[in-house]
Formats: structure tokens, sequence, C-alpha cells
């Protein structure tokens, strides 16, 4: 997936993470995060944001996310929908429950 | 595997903004018999995207036990609804509930959209449910065929804003409502299914809330929507028989056990006689006992 344009998804609202998204060139996926649970996950944090990223195909990108404690499977959320719309796509990929 | 049962409790099904995670995370705490996360009404038009990514991701993560977990979908001719199906089918949503349904032509175009995806991602075709809103007057003279339109359809629901909207009344005393729930409550006994009544959406009124519950139950409802988690318990409460109720169902149950040990095919209790429908009404009544205090066990 290509990144396009810079987007958002996301809120300020507690249990919610607001991610950032800039289409770059190249030096992989740069994550600057602000979270008020930095010490215990911030860490895993990243680690899902990236995972994201790169299971949608992102090789290049900087996110700027900030978390208000958030679960993984909000983050996961957040992460896809502001990549499709820096890609300025709908063709989702929905994959069935395991 | 089906992922819906038809018969089953379903006193109170909750309303969850698909765009609130704090909400989604909370859900499962609540007593609620299903849960429903709303992609439609409560979801602004420039987030709909987000609110599906929010709800697949939670359903396919998030373990909610024993409750039914519904989705409510925006409708297929906004061209949102096929959008909203396309996620939340693969990701293993027990129940579809289709809003503004004014024929059986719609249930009929959505379970073909639901078929296809099922169909896509190798899963049981018929394993997910639907449910029915009705929300118009077409949708209410209708019932009847919404109701027997599709063997996924676990119930219907009456949606009452829209509903008084195209009436052109407002919600009072519920007398305006009172053709519809009746239409909706024989449409969907016709057809074996479950009736849900509408919100009511002054949560603190109370008094008012439990007046209208009791109204429902009385007329036949299986239960009603809520919108906060503050009407579960009230509304489980007028749901839940009376203990006087509970002991006359037991002594009807016995006295048909003696009745079948003397060998004979007529019971009576205090004189009068037991038949048919009086014993379905106390099996009925002992099952809404049971599986109310089994629930609540469980969330306690």
């Amino acid at each position: 997936m290509k990144l396009k344009v810079p987007s958002t998804a996301g809120t300020a609202e507690s249990n919610d993470i607001m991610v950032a998204l800039k289409p770059a060139e190249a030096g992989g996926i740069q994550i600057s995060l602000q979270s008020n649970v930095m010490q215990q996950y911030g860490r895993q944090i990243r680690a899902v944001i990236t995972e994201t990223l790169q299971s949608l195909g992102v090789e290049n990108a900087e996110v700027d996310a900030v978390d208000k404690g958030a679960l993984d499977c909000t983050i996961r959320a957040r992460t896809a929908a502001a990549a499709y719309r820096a890609a300025e796509s709908d063709d989702y990929k929905w994959e069935a429950k395991k | 595997m089906k992922r819906y049962t038809k018969d089953r409790l379903r006193r109170s099904m909750m309303f969850v903004p698909g765009n609130n995670p704090g909400m989604i995370r909370d859900v499962h705490i609540y007593a609620a018999d299903s849960i429903m996360f709303d992609l439609e009404d409560s979801v602004a038009y420039t987030e709909k995207d987000t609110a599906r990514f929010l709800v697949y991701n939670a359903l396919k993560t998030l373990d909610f036990g024993k409750k039914e977990i519904v989705v409510r979908i925006n409708d297929l001719s906004s061209g949102l609804g096929i959008k909203d199906l396309e996620a939340i089918v693969p990701a293993g949503v027990h129940v579809v509930r289709l809003p503004k349904t004014d024929s059986a032509q719609d249930v009929i175009d959505c379970e073909k959209e639901i078929e296809h995806i099922e169909r896509e991602h190798g899963m049981e075709v018929g394993s997910t449910g639907m449910m029915a809103a009705i929300e118009s007057a077409n949708g209410v003279l209708n019932a009847r065929e919404i109701a027997h339109a599709s063997d996924r359809l676990i119930g219907i629901a009456l949606g009452a804003e829209d509903y008084v909207t195209d009436l052109k009344t407002t919600r009072a005393d519920g007398i305006e409502l009172l053709f519809a729930r009746s239409m909706i409550l024989n449409a969907a006994r016709s057809a074996g299914i479950a009736a849900l009544d509408t919100v009511f959406s002054d949560v603190n009124n109370e008094e008012g809330f439990i007046a209208e519950a009791t109204l429902v139950k009385k007329l036949g409802f299986d239960g009603k929507s809520v919108i906060n988690p503050r009407q579960i318990e009230p509304l489980h409460r007028v749901f839940m028989p009376s203990e006087k109720d509970l002991n006359k169902a037991y002594a009807i149950m016995e006295a048909i056990e003696d009745a079948k040990k003397r060998g004979s095919g007529v019971a009576s209790l205090k004189g009068k006689m037991i038949d048919k429908p009086v014993v379905l009404r106390a099996q009925r009544l002992i099952a809404l006992y049971e599986a109310g205090t089994r629930v609540d066990d469980q969330e306690d």
C-alpha cells in the first residue's frame, strides 16, 4: 500500500489513540509516541503500530501517535484506518476470524 | 456452525456507539443479554470508516462471554451498509441488525450480500444471523412479510424515533406506538422469532422507563433496547417473574407430573382444570426465571 497524503484517525478521548501518518520515501516506519502509559506499554504500542503498517505493505511512514490508554485492537483499528485514508483507498482487506 | 441462537434470552439489547473505544472496552461488564455495536446513527458520516475498523478489530479480538453480539449496519441504499457487512461478517458478528426495513425485499437483499461474503471467506453459509428494525409506516404494514423473509432472522424490532416522525407525531405516553408494537409483536410471533421494543431516550426518567418496559412486557415483547447501562437492571427486574407467579407455575408443573404418574390425561390445580396454554405459559415463565438467574449469576 502506498501512502499518498497525510492522514489521521482516532480521537483524544480516553481509551483511544490518535494516529497521524505522513508518507515517506525512505527511513522505514518512524514513530513519535506520547502516551500516559509510556513506561509500561510504550514498546508494545510501537510494535502494534509497526506490525499493522507492515501487514498493509507500508514500508516507510512518519507516525505521530497520541495514546490515551488504547487497547491493542484499538491501536490496530486506528492505525489501519489512518493508513487507508493516507492511501486514499477503500479497497479494504478484511479477514475472517480464525 | 451457526453463530446465533434463535431461542435465547433477549430482555436487554444495549446500544454501543461503534466509534467509542472506551465503551466497547467496558461493555462486557454490564449484564445486557445482547450488545449492539452501532455503525449507523451514532457514527458521524466522516467517521464511518474508522468505526468499521474499530468494531471489526474489537469483534476479532475481545471476548464478550456468552452475550449475543449484534452490529447495526447502515442501510444498504446508502452504499455504506454493504461496506459494513464486508467488515463485520468475517469478523464473526452473531447477528446483523438491518435498519430502516420497509419490506421483505430489504431483508432478502441484505441476506444475499451476507451469503456472498460468507462464501468469499469460506464461512458456512447461513452462519450469520439477522434482525430487522422496522422504522416506518410501510415497514409496520409489511411486518408480517418482513418477519417471514429469511430463516436467518432472530427477531424484529421497533425503531420508534423515525417511525413517529413518519406518522407525523412524536413520542408521548405510548398510545402513538400501540399499533406498531401490536403489528410487530404479532408478526414476530407468527414467524416464531423475537419481538424487541425500541429505546427509551430519557435516561434520567427511570419511572417512565419502567412504565414503558412494563407495558411492552405485558404486550408480549421479549425485551427492549437500552442506551445506558443504568437501564439494564430495572429492565431485567420488570422481566423477572414475580414470586407469586413463579410459585403458581411450579405448582402447575407439579400437578401435571402428578397427573402423569396417575396415568390421567387431565390435571387440575385447586379445582381448576389445567389446559395446554396454561402449561405453556408456566413452562415459559420458569424458563425465563431460570435463564434470568443464570445470566445474572454469571455477571456477578
